[in-house]
């Protein structure tokens, strides 16, 4: 029996296992947003429902500061919509590979794209071979991430305190980030994008509302694309 | 404004974002330079991420040797290069971070 050809629950597990190294950043990030979400006088429900209903780990930290701050609710919805506008480009970037299937599936997949699940999948779709089952990867690795995200900021929440932040597990997330981008750098215009991206966001981090943040993304496209030209 | 409000708003815009392209995308053919931006969509926005993170530290622009970040993550570039492993450059990168932090 051939045990290469991918079936949907193979793509599932190879989705979910795939994740897998990821989510050592993500737990402690998802403690960290548990613990820090109570500490902005969150009630524990409240912060437990954010990580579903919102499921978008910066934006969940900054409405959860944002709402410490006593921040104009119009204020801290639209701070958090152009936090995750850059989920937009994700979308276009899957959308080829999820055309064929039904709106139930798009919605699904849609809810669970997340950076770090869209890392995998999209390094998935690209290889070559057969992708009729390729979004059965996409569910495994973003419900590998959504089940983690929920458990440790359960956790988070009820460690509340006793972590210290001056352990700075957080800084594992930025560490997994490098992880993924740092290894696709092969060629001359990827590496022009790194680094107009990194200086782009630097220059422009004190923009207001993570501008900086959508800024720097699309200039260091424009970049890359401009260098693949020359 | 209460606070479920302004979660569901943001989750449901949230899912707007997420949804859009994959769903419009039937209707709208896109011009083949946007789809060969997306090749560097990934790069872009996840180093857009990185680069606050390790060049600012305590809410200052940092690039100097007594950022422990700004070593830390250059460290795990480096490892992240060689490995090609997140298990290694989580370590390395961690490692790196909390003994520069005890001696900075």
């Amino acid at each position: 029996m051939d045990t290469l050809t991918p079936t949907p629950t193979r793509e599932f597990w190879q989705g979910a296992r795939q994740e897998l190294p990821i989510l050592l950043g993500v737990i402690p990030f998802g403690m960290i947003y548990g613990i820090l979400a109570l500490s902005a006088g969150m009630s524990p429900l409240d912060a437990q429902a954010m990580s579903s209903v919102i499921f978008a780990g910066s934006s969940q930290f900054m409405t959860a500061k944002l709402i410490s701050a006593a921040t104009p609710g119009l204020v801290i919805i639209l701070t958090g919509f152009v936090v995750n506008l850059r989920h937009a480009l994700y979308s276009a970037s899957l959308a080829p590979y999820t055309r064929h299937l039904p709106l139930k599936w798009k919605a699904a997949l849609a809810y669970l794209l997340t950076d770090e699940a869209y890392a995998v999948s999209i390094i998935n779709y690209q290889r070559p071979g057969e992708i009729t089952h390729r979004h059965w990867f996409v569910l495994g690795s973003g419900l590998a991430l959504w089940s983690s995200w929920q458990i440790s900021t359960g956790v988070g929440i009820f460690l509340g305190a006793q972590i210290p932040s001056a352990w700075g597990l957080d800084f594992a997330l930025p560490l997994t980030f490098i992880a993924l981008v740092v290894p696709g750098l092969k060629d001359r215009p990827g590496i022009v994008t790194w680094i107009v991206a990194s200086l782009a966001a630097l220059l422009f981090f004190g923009l207001p509302f993570k501008l900086g943040l959508i800024a720097a993304t699309f200039i260091a496209i424009a970049s890359g694309l401009w260098s693949e030209k020359k | 404004m209460n606070i479920w409000i302004v979660m569901i708003a943001i989750g449901l815009l949230t899912f707007a974002t997420r949804l859009s392209f994959i769903v419009l995308m039937e209707r709208i053919k896109l011009p083949p330079i946007l789809l060969r931006a997306l090749r560097f969509v990934p790069i872009a926005a996840l180093s857009a991420i990185i680069a606050p993170e390790l060049g600012y530290y305590k809410d200052n622009l940092a690039i100097s040797l007594t950022n422990p970040r700004l070593l830390a993550g250059l460290v795990a570039t480096a490892v992240a290069y060689r490995t090609k492993s997140v298990m290694w450059t989580i370590a390395a990168g961690m490692t790196v971070f909390w003994i520069l932090k005890i001696w900075l």
